[in-house]
């Protein structure tokens, strides 16, 4: 009897006990559909879906995806409140210990979904959470103080390289075990200073540091700055109804056929189109050039997206003093920040030599 | 590019949907719009009451370009 009850105590030691995870996914990448399906509200499904199963694999038997929750990319975002209450509900049957989200590599409103319903699940449920996307996503700056967000690269391809750095991060915070810094770890620096110590001592990777600087190389400073790049607001216009106003869009409004073969993502360059004479901006004449949102809407009436006609009844009414003959254009779809910064520099330059007082940039 | 028309001395107003990106991104003045694939229309609608919407909407942008900000602000009304 003795024996027995030894050999029970050793089996239940050797049961190992399975963490629960469920898993926040947006339509594309549960393959429900692309634009056309960013305004389906969130479902849940059993186990694995998609990206789900590359986490499974590197979870071995350590933990399992008991259930993945997929929603809209527009829908979230439009319906904030709506979709974080609901997937919280969702969240909550399945008391998981822990909650993944994405990754969402450059996707903006994916990132942005990815990064509130994260901070939700782990303010409201107590629950760990983790995501990951790539730097320059505005879901990263938003949330990067809140929860862990692993640095992804800009696109799907980098999904293995994602999976690699998260899941073990992910079941890190499972167990409650402690996490290092973010340069050991790979998540985007949160703020928060850990100590642990270098492989190299202070005099070594300072003078490294300056070599690769004296020689035009690359190298990480250990003590970067805050980066703070706010422009103070300029003073109001005086007299609206004198002036003159430019629009400007993200939304990829073009003349139609493209002419200049904007991309419909990670946009290399803007168009600016002449629009004198123009009155309102029809099917037959105008399109979008964007493929990060449904364009059916916009391919219709493109006003809804670049408003001339609205601006040309407000010029002929004397609401304001004149719209700009030109528009500029670009998309603005996982378009990297140095790119379009450099666009604005460049036609800023010519909206001022043109004299135009305002600008009203519309953005999908 | 909002930031940069900003710094080049031009004022400017964001209109958009996903407010809290433009708070991210840094625009000065911002008018929330409708939706993500029609922010200044609603296809749910007659072609006359989305243009009201429009005017609305753009009434609320000039009333941003003409009001003196020292802060980032969400003009929702």
């Amino acid at each position: 009897m003795k024996w027995a009850s030894i050999n029970l105590v050793q089996d239940r030691k050797e049961e190992k006990i399975m963490l629960k995870v469920v898993h926040y996914i947006n339509q594309f990448f549960a393959n429900v559909g692309g634009e056309e399906m960013a305004h389906i509200p969130a479902e849940v499904r059993e186990g694995v879906v998609g990206p789900g199963l590359a986490f499974q694999q590197a979870f071995k038997d350590e933990a399992e995806i008991v259930a993945t929750i997929i929603c809209g990319d527009s829908y979230f975002n439009e319906n904030m409140d709506e979709a974080k209450n609901t997937i919280i509900e969702m969240v909550k049957k399945y008391n998981p210990d822990l909650f993944i989200a994405g990754p969402a590599f450059n996707a903006g409103r994916y990132g942005v979904a990815c990064g509130a319903i994260s901070k939700t699940v782990k303010d409201e449920l107590n629950i760990p959470v983790i995501t990951g996307m790539y730097v320059e996503n505005p879901g990263a700056d938003m949330f990067k103080n809140d929860i862990y967000i692993v640095s992804t690269k800009n696109s799907a391809a980098g999904m293995r390289d994602a999976v690699k750095k998260m899941a073990p991060l992910g079941l890190k915070l499972a167990k409650g075990e402690k996490i290092g810094a973010s340069i050991e770890e790979g998540y985007i620096p949160s703020g928060k200073r850990v100590n642990f110590f270098e492989k190299e001592r202070g005099s070594t990777r300072a003078v490294k540091m300056l070599l690769a600087k004296l020689n035009n190389k690359e190298f990480e400073t250990e003590f970067p700055m805050p980066d703070f790049d706010r422009v103070p607001p300029n003073p109001a216009i005086k007299d609206i109804t004198k002036a003159k106003i430019a629009l400007v869009t993200s939304g990829g409004i073009v003349p139609k056929g493209n002419p200049d073969h904007i991309e419909s993502s990670s946009a290399s360059k803007y168009g600016k189109y002449d629009i004198e004479g123009v009155m309102d901006l029809t099917e037959e004449t105008y399109q979008t050039a964007h493929g990060g949102y449904d364009p059916v809407y916009a391919n219709l009436d493109p006003d809804r997206v670049l408003p001339v006609d609205i601006m040309r009844e407000f010029e002929k009414e004397g609401k304001i003093g004149s719209l700009h003959r030109y528009f500029y254009t670009t998309v603005g779809n996982g378009t990297a920040v140095k790119s379009a910064k450099g666009f604005a520099e460049k036609y800023v330059k010519e909206l001022i030599a043109d004299g135009v007082d305002a600008v009203i940039l519309t953005s999908t | 590019m909002v930031k940069e028309i900003e710094r080049a001395g031009i004022p400017v107003v964001h209109m958009c949907t996903i407010v809290p990106i433009s708070l991210t991104v840094g625009a000065n003045r911002i008018v929330p719009t409708i939706a993500i694939p029609h922010p200044l229309g609603n296809p749910s609608l007659s072609i006359e009451e989305e243009k009201e919407i429009r005017r609305k909407l753009l009434t609320r942008a000039l009333k941003a370009l003409e009001t003196e900000v020292t802060e980032q602000t969400v003009f929702e009304k």
